[in-house]
């Protein structure tokens, strides 16, 4: 132990020297380099920099130079007291480095491994397929309206001009209950004619729904079925305006290539009538036609029916199956699979179809 | 309608190489569905000529006889073929096809070794053309041929000829003949056109050639007889029509028969035959008396309804009239006199007599379209010109025809109307040019003044002549443009519900399934419901697909409970489905409703009442649920789904309505199909909305499921609507957790403990969490511990320990003074 008022030692003094000082800083930087962890690191530090180490000692010495020799001794050693400590933070930082590294690698695991503890579920793609399609609708400015599946005979035929003696009003294509006056819609127009009810124009809705005839199911048919269909009534509605919706609704559900072609056809409900088919250049057979729904103007007998004056106002009425657009947009084969409610059916589309 | 290309080319200029393609796209754009055009010389190839048999040489040892022949086929040497048939001889013509050709059915025909010989090629019989069902022997062409063997046998049996199906829309009857297609064909492609009814026809003579009156001019509003005597009743029909109607899928019976039918494919005009000897004195036109009784030629004794029209003699009904004819006047083998009718006859009645009678004969289909009533007395005399031609006989000069045709109304149709409604410029010369083109005779300026043709009663509004006009003027020249926009409100609040909840229980793991909502009357009882159970009360169709599932659904779970056993049967083990779906409950008091016009809107008074008697038909949402809801996988066990996540489903779909769970509520509850000690009623603001739980083992076993399947099943439309909700304020000061463990009658609901330590701890608690429920003995039977995690929080300073302490012994205070619960270890 050496004090303050410790004569000056000239023995001592020797660990001042430049050589000494330097000669203790290249220890420790050697030792401090061979230490394998921070715990061996740890270890080398009070000999390098602790109260017995040889900078420490140095700097002891310090009070017995000459008050000339004690500034420049005083530098020499912080200098190298700096450089030991600095060679130790070095060190410590390049271990404490490694050993997180070598954490990370030991922490390793199998990302590969399942983790379906709750096992998603699915919806079915009927019912996001009609989302889908009436979410477009929205995007154009539509409302998605809904009405009974067991509705008036009057909404379900008669106002939309199916005559009494219409034979689709026979029981071998409609379904009758034991109340009079009741069926089970046979497609989801009566949602529009209650809309016209409801309503004054200008109106843009689409109704997305279930539907009933009698088929027997086989791989095409389904006695209960959904239909999408549309209605616009407002001033000055073309069959023009007519087309652009199918083809514009055709872009949004197949890409930009879709249009759609019409064939002229008879419906009682719309004067003139037209079946379409959209150009579907995804089809896993190669781009083709295909056959998509009905549609046509809005007949003006059915207006009347519906309170809506057909001097002033025009509309256009469109509808396709979505049993049928699931089919060939998505590949279903058989009706059947959409109807038995098989989960490994609907899981394989998940949230979406 | 089946038809011919040749008999169409007889009336209209097709362009000589039109293909079968060309033809499809002109019929469809014209509005006719093509069901098929088939060309036949196609179906048959490779070469098919013309044989002349040299020799034949009977082989024996067989087990049917069999033929080794020689036929000169035009080539160097003769054919040698193995033939099975025997109606040939020796220098006959026949047909033969030469290896390397193939027959309808994909046969092919090769070089081969056949009964010990040679058979280079076959003698063909008409079936194996695929020309008729007829096996009875080979083709023997007429000897009088004049193509030469080696000749293309094709035009010589008619296989040449190209078929053409349509479908007809149910407004143009006028499309359901040779005729109507002609013109149409003949408007798409601007082509010439001859009106096979041009025939100069005589009218009616003073003297009818047979007595009749007719009783309802509105049921039959034109009828028109002639007769001819003394026809040879052998004389076959020419082979040209009985080939065109076979083309037109209709059977050839004799030559009157044939004619009628050949003239009602040609012109549209169905005819009758009768054999004027078997007819009883003159004939009434009338209505059926209700009751009245005819055997149709079908065979079958038909009860007549009074609306029904029939043709009588004095013996009564002898015709079902525009449907059927009856078995005592028909035509029949030997009839030398015929009467030959051709009446007009009211649609509407053949179409209710034709359902009646479920006889969609081609007549019927034909007079229920609609039929050109100014054909009678071309079809007539055409049918006469035929049938003597053939047949001989003498045509009695005189000509029946009762005539009460009204003329076809002329329509106003205003010349900017087709523009307007179709988005196209149409001039009124353009008009004018399309509608005249489909025999509309048009007069005047604006409005154009339109007469429709006779053969089209579809014409009587302005709007029927716009679709002609947008028809002929090609749909596909309609420009796109889209509408001006709508002013969309978004789903509806309940759309939105319904979405989020299907998208909630989705990605809750289970799986959305749409089940048909037909159910058995069974299903009531294996449900388990009570005699006076609402749900028993439900709507029956009168024609189910099965009449063992006659009844709509009043709860989604039967149907839903039959797809979780289909997925069991078919080896899943874990299945959790969902289904949101209506269900329809009568009102006990319905009656049938108003009669609603549709010549104007019905009064809000009318639609009212008729909506009373509409069943409601609410929206509801089921799960059901078995095997392990989560799996056992590396992780560890499986759990196995039960009551508790059938609650919990509940309690996600309401969440998923945007409905704070502070809003719902469950309490215990019995009701059917529920176990009553494992059933939970599930509450919105204090409303029952549905219940959940584990199902009561009887309908487990009555479902023929595993044990402990769970369900639960809301009424949707019972949901409040969203709220807007209001945001929290959040405090940054530090939290105090504090767990009281309560002793307890194990009876006491755990969700009524929450709540009264909810109510006693007042503004500072923050949350209340069950961390644990345990029994034991030293609790004491009947006893459990229910432990709770309470945090408190103040939202402006941080709470010291009295104040914590203070909250828990009021939250404690309550729970022992409504339940007698005893803080634990206290």
């Amino acid at each position: 132990m050496s004090y303050r008022n410790d004569p000056y030692d000239p023995k001592q003094a020797v660990l001042l020297s430049p050589e000494s000082l330097e000669g203790a800083v290249v220890d420790a930087e050697k030792a401090f380099a061979s230490a394998a962890d921070l715990d061996a690191l740890g270890a080398l530090k009070p000999a390098h920099l602790g109260d017995r180490s040889p900078v420490s000692l140095a700097r002891r010495e310090i009070g017995s130079l000459p008050p000339a020799a004690k500034s420049d001794a005083g530098k020499r050693v912080n200098v190298a007291r700096q450089a030991v400590q600095a060679a130790f933070d070095a060190r410590a930082a390049e271990l404490e480095a490694d050993q997180a590294a070598r954490v990370l690698v030991e922490e390793r695991v199998d990302v590969t491994l399942p983790w379906t503890r709750r096992p998603r579920g699915a919806r079915h793609p009927l019912t996001t397929l009609m989302e889908h399609m009436g979410d477009v609708f929205i995007g154009m400015g539509y409302d998605i309206v809904d009405g009974p599946q067991l509705e008036l005979e009057w909404a379900n035929f008669d106002a939309l001009n199916i005559g009494p003696d219409n034979p689709v009003r026979g029981s071998a294509d409609t379904f009758f209950v034991d109340l009079p006056g009741l069926v089970m819609r046979t497609h989801t127009s009566p949602g529009q004619v209650r809309t016209m009810l409801d309503r004054q124009p200008p109106i843009y809705v689409v109704s997305p729904g279930r539907a009933y005839r009698t088929d027997e199911l086989d791989a095409t048919h389904s006695p209960v079925f959904h239909q999408i269909e549309g209605l616009v009534i407002d001033e000055g509605i073309t069959m023009a305006h007519l087309r652009g919706t199918l083809d514009h609704f055709a872009k949004a559900m197949f890409g930009p290539d879709a249009k759609t072609r019409w064939r002229p056809h008879y419906f009682p409900f719309t004067e003139p009538s037209a079946e379409f088919d959209v150009w579907f250049a995804q089809h896993r057979d190669g781009p083709r036609w295909v056959e998509w729904g009905g549609c046509g103007m809005v007949n003006p007998r059915v207006l009347t029916a519906c309170g809506i004056d057909p001097a002033r106002y025009s509309g256009f009425a469109f509808g396709m199956g979505v049993e049928r657009t699931l089919m060939f947009r998505n590949g279903v084969s058989d009706m059947r699979d959409m109807v038995e409610g098989d989960v490994r059916f609907t899981t394989n589309f998940g949230m979406e179809s | 309608m089946k038809t011919s290309l040749s008999w169409l080319r007889e009336y209209v200029e097709l362009p000589a190489g039109i293909t079968a393609s060309e033809l499809d796209t002109a019929l469809t754009n014209l509005g006719m569905e093509v069901e098929g055009i088939v060309d036949q010389a196609a179906t048959v190839t490779g070469d098919l000529v013309v044989g002349r048999v040299l020799t034949i040489e009977e082989l024996t040892g067989f087990k049917k006889p069999i033929r080794f022949t020689t036929v000169d086929v035009g080539r160097d040497a003769p054919q040698e073929i193995v033939c099975g048939a025997r109606n040939f001889a020796e220098g006959d013509l026949v047909v033969v096809i030469l290896p390397g050709g193939e027959l309808p059915g994909g046969f092919k025909i090769g070089a081969r070794k056949t009964y010990g010989r040679n058979s280079n090629g076959m003698i063909c019989s008409s079936a194996e053309l695929g020309l008729s069902g007829d096996h009875s022997g080979i083709i023997v062409l007429p000897a009088s041929l004049a193509e030469k063997p080696g000749a293309d046998a094709r035009p010589v049996v008619g296989l040449d000829e190209v078929l053409i199906e349509v479908e007809i829309t149910p407004d143009r009857g006028y499309e359901m003949s040779v005729r109507g297609i002609a013109r149409e064909l003949a408007t798409h492609f601007g082509v010439a056109f001859t009106d096979p009814a041009a025939v100069s026809a005589s009218g009616a003579s003073s003297e009818a050639p047979h007595p009749v009156a007719i009783d309802d001019t509105v049921g039959c509003d034109r009828f028109a007889a002639r007769v001819v005597r003394g026809i040879d009743p052998d004389a076959p029909s020419p082979e040209w029509m009985q080939r065109r109607l076979v083309a037109a899928g209709i059977r050839t019976i004799s030559l009157p028969v044939d004619i009628t039918n050949y003239l009602m494919i040609e012109l549209g005009q169905p005819m009758h035959v009768f054999d004027l000897n078997r007819l009883k004195g003159g004939l009434v036109v009338r209505r059926a008396h209700p009751g009245e009784k005819l055997t149709t030629l079908d065979g079958v004794a038909r009860v007549l309804d009074a609306e029904d029209m029939v043709i009588c003699d004095e013996t009564g009904p002898i015709s079902l009239a525009a449907v059927m004819g009856g078995e005592t006047s028909e035509w029949q083998q030997g009839t030398v006199d015929v009467l030959l009718e051709a009446a007009h006859w009211d649609p509407i009645m053949v179409g209710r007599t034709a359902r009646r009678h479920k006889l969609f004969s081609e007549a019927a289909k034909r007079w229920e379209r609609g039929v050109d009533p100014q054909l009678p007395l071309v079809a007539l005399q055409r049918a006469v010109e035929i049938l003597t031609e053939h047949a001989g006989g003498t045509v009695d000069e005189r000509i029946l025809d009762i005539d009460h045709v009204v003329p076809p109304a002329p329509v106003p149709l205003p010349v900017g109307l087709p523009s307007q409604i179709v988005g196209l410029d149409f001039s009124a010369a353009k008009i004018t040019d399309l509608l005249t083109r489909v025999g509309c005779a048009v007069s005047g300026t604006d409005p154009l003044h339109v007469v429709p043709p006779t053969w089209r009663p579809d014409l009587l509004a302005p709007i029927d002549l716009v679709e002609e006009v947008a028809r002929l003027g090609g749909y596909n020249d309609i420009p796109s443009v889209l509408p001006p926009a709508g002013s969309s409100n978004g789903l509806t609040p309940a759309q939105r519900q319904r979405r989020s909840i299907g998208r909630a229980l989705a990605e809750n793991g289970y799986v959305e399934v749409l089940s048909y909502p037909f159910v058995a009357p069974s299903t009531a009882d294996a449900l388990g419901l009570a005699v006076d159970d609402p749900r028993r009360s439900a709507v029956r169709l009168t024609n189910p697909l099965s009449e063992e599932e006659p009844l709509l659904r009043t709860s989604l779970l039967a149907p839903l409970l039959g797809i979780l056993k289909r997925n069991l049967g078919r080896g899943r083990r874990d299945v959790a489905l969902f289904e949101t779906g209506t269900v329809f409950l009568p009102h006990l008091a319905a009656s049938a409703p108003p009669a609603l016009g549709v010549d104007r809107r019905p009064t809000a008074e009318e639609w009212a009442a008729a909506n009373t008697i509409v069943p409601a038909q609410p929206w509801h949402l089921a799960v059901v649920l078995t095997g392990d809801l989560d799996p056992a996988g590396w992780w560890g066990e499986g759990r196995a789904a039960g009551w508790a996540d059938a609650i919990e489903a509940a309690r996600v779909a309401v969440a998923a309505a945007g409905l704070l769970a502070s809003r719902i509520s469950v309490r215990a509850a019995e009701q059917a199909p529920w176990h009553p000690g494992r059933c939970a009623a599930i509450l919105v603001d204090g409303i029952v909305i549905g219940y959940a739980g584990e199902l009561h083992p009887s309908v487990v076993a009555a479902f023929e499921l595993p044990k402990r399947t769970s369900a639960a099943e809301i009424n949707l439309d019972a949901l409040p609507a969203a709220p807007v909700i209001d945001a929290p304020r959040i405090s940054t000061f530090p939290a105090a957790l504090i767990d009281v463990a309560l002793v307890l009658d194990r009876a006491v609901p755990a969700g009524d403990v929450r709540s009264a330590l909810a109510e006693g701890a007042g503004e500072l608690l923050e949350s209340v969490a069950l961390f644990d429920v345990y029994e034991s003995e030293q609790l004491g039977s009947g006893k459990r511990s229910l432990a709770y995690k309470l945090t408190f929080r103040a939202p402006d300073r941080t709470l010291t320990s009295e104040e914590t302490i203070a909250a828990r012994d009021a939250a404690v205070a309550v729970t022992a003074s409504r339940f007698g619960a005893v803080l634990r270890g206290a």
